[in-house]
């Protein structure tokens, strides 16, 4: 009876490691695609199964959301060395980096260069920069360019035209300059309307807004200077980048629990016409429209704060794959990247998601706000493009510290100092 | 034939062990080391760097700053949350109409999700289209209203109130099981003797339920110690630093600064406050057992 139990029990044992081997044997031709993005897995399958009825290979589109979930499965999966075919990468450039130099990203740049470098022309230039590594790259990695842009993304303000008429104000004119764009302040709190709205509860976006009046106030070149470590925060540029927000919250600018907003509620507030205005990423061409298809709303430039220097805009590849380096079938996924960006199918991913197409060649018809988002790119700045990257913590600190100005509890002078210690705290652990 | 049933037995207990191993033991072990390592999390290649991520945690204001933040909350949830599942329990126990239905009632909110929880209390408390603030209005009391969630004033004290609600269902489910073991003879004994309702609750159910509010202080203070969920779902840590707890800097030197070693250093950091905080109730209660 013992006999047979421990029979059983190896058999059992046996057909679980047999089974857990099972998926591993079978590759042939299919790719396998990770990704976070939930609004646009029904085109990506649509696009999955055009390819298979094209050429004969299954591509498996997996999610993986939220994207927080995705970026950390992505590396657990780094560690295991179980990436897929394809993947993206969510973070900074520093981590894209890493990826590269642990080999697990394949060097793109011979397949962009085939055919007097076709494919990679047909993308806008920041987009496929974002995923470039240049000569002289700081993170020490082989120039070349290690994925491929699937849309573009710029942030940009938006603002609620009947509530601009409302307001007494030119709804084809929206404030080209922060002196006019202070001036709205008081008419909004007197009208009780909430003024700009964003997801600054998730820092990064606060972050998005100051650099782009970093890059007006001061200009691209002091800005890479600072993070080299050459300018310090406490220059009076700085200062004036961080008073900015301090301007805004006096004025009455800036909505109420501006601070701790996520990105969602922000939009459901300017999507019901609750607040005047924005500032969010071209994906929310296709968030309003789910909230409120009937939402008169327009985009423009961040009123500038100087002339000195061109007003930026955060923004360049909204999602780009990278091929694993180490996949067995990286020549078919590389393949199904090129007919992926190709013009209809960008087209087509276009028009069923509402995200801008990564092709320039694909850009001819989308709706007005969508080519407003899209002529953005010309502005279009990202830390990805700078070939630099500041340390988190002073990111953090920076712009946590931009939440302290805005609820009144530090001037920008000590945020500017408190960012400059910490920076050369980074400074010197780096030495 | 004695070697072959102890192979048996070993072989059955052999996947528990694998399991525990694979999740518990190794991952365990992995902090420890990782702690003395700078790793990106990615990278193949670890920089051993001695005891200086440990180093650097003492001289984090922003962590210790959390942990008095993580502290506040537990001061209020030991105190207020424990007092209000105390006092509900002790009224639950008593003869009174629809006990069971508010059993029921007072133990839902710990069965919630916390991300549900703290979406539906960042409604409620939204400064711009919130129902407190509209409660406030509407009671004449517009002086009271503000954005309770981005005022550095009231963010902290808020998403603590918050917790106390999602979790004082737990306190009140203990309490009502000690109370309900408490004898009911030792209360008509202290009836006969001429104890009055309060008399009673000095002499009779204080002293048998020490012993459960030990247990109820002990969970509360390592489960408060280690909130996350909800308040990364109300303020993601701010306005600025104001909400922040240890678990939430600890996901932000992983994530954020994708610094492995210095958050595995901060979770032995923390962890090992813990078990001193444990140590120290510990001695507390067997020093009033004694």
């Amino acid at each position: 009876m013992k006999r047979k139990n421990l029979s059983a029990f190896l058999g059992v044992m046996l057909l679980v490691l047999s089974a857990g081997c099972a998926s591993k044997s079978e590759s042939g031709k299919s790719i396998t695609v990770w990704h976070w993005m939930t609004d646009r897995e029904p085109a990506f399958r649509e696009l999955a199964a055009r390819y298979e009825a094209k050429t004969g290979i299954k591509v498996a589109f997996e999610l993986y959301a939220p994207s927080d979930a995705y970026s950390q499965k992505v590396r657990a999966a780094a560690q295991g060395a179980n990436l897929p075919d394809i993947f993206g990468i969510l973070g900074e450039k520093r981590d894209f980096s890493s990826f590269i130099k642990a080999g697990f990203i394949l060097d793109l740049t011979p397949y962009m260069s085939e055919e007097n470098s076709k494919w990679k022309n047909s993308f806008f230039a920041k987009a496929l920069a974002v995923n470039e590594f240049a000569e002289g790259n700081s993170y020490g990695i082989t120039p070349g360019i290690y994925g491929v842009p699937i849309d573009i993304m710029t942030i940009e303000m938006l603002y609620n035209k009947s509530l601009f008429k409302q307001l007494g104000l030119n709804p084809n004119r929206p404030p080209q300059t922060f002196e006019e764009f202070l001036d709205i302040g008081p008419k909004l709190k007197a009208a009780k309307l909430e003024g700009l709205v964003s997801g600054w509860g998730e820092i990064w976006m606060i972050d998005c807004l100051a650099n782009n009046y970093a890059f007006n106030i001061m200009g691209k070149d002091k800005v890479i200077a600072t993070i080299k470590g050459e300018v310090p925060y406490t220059d009076p540029d700085w200062i004036k980048v961080l008073s900015l927000f301090k301007q805004m919250q006096e004025s009455g600018l800036l909505a109420n629990g501006l601070v701790t907003m996520v990105n969602k509620t922000a939009e459901q507030l300017f999507a019901n016409e609750k607040a005047v205005f924005a500032f969010n990423g071209s994906w929310c061409v296709n968030v309003y429209k789910g909230m409120n298809s009937t939402l008169d709303y327009g985009a423009f430039l961040a009123p500038k704060a100087s002339d000195k220097f061109p007003m930026a805009v955060w923004g360049g590849a909204g999602s780009s794959f990278m091929v694993n380096a180490r996949s067995r079938n990286k020549e078919e996924a590389v393949k199904f990247l090129r007919w992926l960006t190709d013009a209809p199918q960008q087209a087509y991913l276009a028009e069923a998601t509402n995200n801008l197409p990564a092709n320039k060649e694909s850009i001819n018809k989308i709706p007005e706000v969508m080519a407003t988002f899209a002529k953005a790119m010309d502005y279009a700045t990202h830390p990805n493009l700078w070939g630099v990257s500041e340390f988190s913590p002073v990111i953090e600190a920076f712009d946590k510290g931009i939440q302290s100005i805005v609820i009144g509890e530090k001037t920008p002078e000590q945020v500017a100092a408190e960012v400059q210690k910490i920076k050369e705290r980074e400074l010197a652990k780096k030495r | 034939m004695r070697f072959k049933a102890t192979l048996e037995n070993y072989l059955f207990i052999a996947p528990a062990v694998v399991i525990f191993s694979i999740f518990y033991i190794i991952p365990f072990i992995s902090v420890f080391q990782l702690a003395f390592f700078d790793w990106d999390g990615i990278l193949p290649t670890k920089i051993f760097v001695g005891l200086s991520n440990f180093k650097e945690i003492i001289f984090d204001k922003i962590w210790w700053q959390s942990m008095w933040q993580s502290g506040y909350i537990t001061l209020i949830a030991l105190t207020f949350q424990n007092a209000l599942a105390f006092l509900l329990a002790w009224a639950c126990d008593r003869e009174i109409r629809m006990k069971n239905f508010y059993r029921v009632i007072f133990f839902i909110p710990p069965v919630l999700s916390e991300v549900v929880v703290g979406l539906v209390w960042q409604w409620i408390l939204n400064g711009n289209y919130g129902i407190l603030n509209h409660w406030l209005t509407d009671l004449g009391l517009t002086n009271l209203t503000r954005n309770w969630l981005s005022d550095p004033n009231t963010a902290l004290t808020t998403v603590a109130v918050v917790h106390c609600w999602k979790g004082f269902g737990w306190g009140f489910l203990l309490f009502l099981a000690g109370l309900q073991t408490i004898p009911r003879e030792l209360y008509e004994a202290a009836r006969v003797d001429g104890a009055n309702a309060w008399n009673s609750f000095k002499n009779v159910t204080a002293p048998l339920m020490i012993p459960v509010v030990v247990l109820v202080a002990i969970l509360t203070i390592l489960g408060t110690m280690q909130v996350f969920v909800l308040i990364y779902t109300m303020t993601g840590g701010g306005p600025g630093y104001h909400t922040e707890v240890p678990v939430l800097r600890i996901l932000a030197s992983m994530r954020g600064s994708s610094r492995f070693g210095y958050a595995c250093a901060q979770g032995i950091t923390f962890g090992v406050i813990l078990c001193m905080v444990s140590f120290v109730q510990y001695l507390v209660t067997k020093k009033a057992k004694a």
